[in-house]
């Protein structure tokens, strides 16, 4: 795809079905994948699962579903600042948790 | 195609040259009201992740009693139900109306049978005397108290937000059916599609957190 048309937030290009479908594949074996970790009775594994395959699903969606990394740089930034807040509100209040 | 041989989808500029549209607006207005459920949703998953960390063994204990099998499906139907929404946005975009009507109608569908594994996984745990001020559930020791309280809160407000998700698509379908949307005015469905992502994440995140946490 033309670099130049990703500019274009009035003329946003068509990403086909077969990506899409790709995606789903790759969010259903993700989905295996953790509930199989979780199974295992493995502590470390299930957190693991936990902490880098739900993220992962959730990028999927967020970057190819809800068409992301097709929009405008003012938009990533947008989506950044507000994940960036909410990690901050999850960490602060786990840190005063851990250390009080 | 039966869209593009009308004139109003064929040349939208000249049909609809009085009419004000700002497509990067809407969009942008949509994914700030995103950013607030985000927000709305991560208040809730710190409270579950302090009260977690305060009752470890009783969250690990209550957790087993959720059905995993119906989890583990709920999420497969509301993945599915994700690329079913994405697809009807391309359908509309290649002018194939019928199509894009086709997968928003599995979309609301897939949303019904999210909705009716609720019921029963609900109704099943109600059966059992696990409803929140239930005396069986309050005879139990706090940590199980407050995973239940979690469990109904969270998984019901996300319900809820499948619920309107659903009655938002029965309007969006009509709007397609009318020709209101089309394949180059589609940003009613565009947003439709990005509240229905949104329903998608949050739940990729309650099913580890209630289903796999034993």
């Amino acid at each position: 795809m033309n670099p130049s048309m990703q500019q274009k937030a009035e003329a946003p290009h068509i990403v086909g079905y077969a990506t899409f479908v790709k995606v789903w594949i790759a969010l259903v074996v993700l989905t295996g994948l953790l509930v199989g970790l979780s199974v295992t009775h493995r502590p470390n594994l299930a957190l693991l699962g936990l902490l880098i395959i739900t993220p992962t699903k959730a990028s999927l969606v967020l970057f190819y579903f809800m068409h992301l990394k097709y929009e405008s740089a003012t938009l990533k930034y947008m989506a950044a600042a507000a994940i960036a807040v909410l990690i901050i509100f999850i960490g602060l209040t786990f840190s005063d948790y851990l250390f009080r | 195609m039966s869209v593009s041989a009308e004139p109003q989808t064929a040349d939208p500029g000249s049909e609809h040259a009085g009419e004000h549209r700002d497509y990067v607006g809407a969009k942008l207005g949509m994914w700030i009201f995103v950013f607030t459920e985000l927000i709305l949703f991560g208040g809730l998953f710190v409270a579950y992740g302090m009260y977690r960390s305060m009752h470890a063994h009783d969250f690990h204990k209550a957790s087993g009693e959720l059905n995993l099998t119906l989890g583990v499906i709920n999420t497969v139907v509301l993945l599915t139900s994700s690329l079913t929404m994405v697809l009807s946005i391309v359908a509309i975009r290649l002018q194939r109306k019928r199509q894009s009507m086709l997968f928003l109608a599995c979309t609301m569908l897939l949303g019904a049978i999210f909705l009716v594994n609720k019921f029963f996984e609900w109704k099943a745990k109600f059966r059992h005397g696990v409803y929140p001020g239930s005396e069986h559930l309050m005879a139990r020791p706090p940590g199980e108290r407050l995973f239940f309280g979690l469990y109904f809160g969270m998984t019901g407000l996300h319900g809820l937000h499948v619920t309107v998700g659903v009655v938002v698509m029965s309007v969006m379908l009509a709007l397609l059916a009318r020709n209101r949307i089309h394949h180059s005015d589609f940003i009613k469905l565009e947003n439709t599609g990005l509240y229905w992502h949104l329903v998608d994440i949050i739940w990729i995140f309650l099913l580890p957190l209630f289903y796999l946490a034993a």
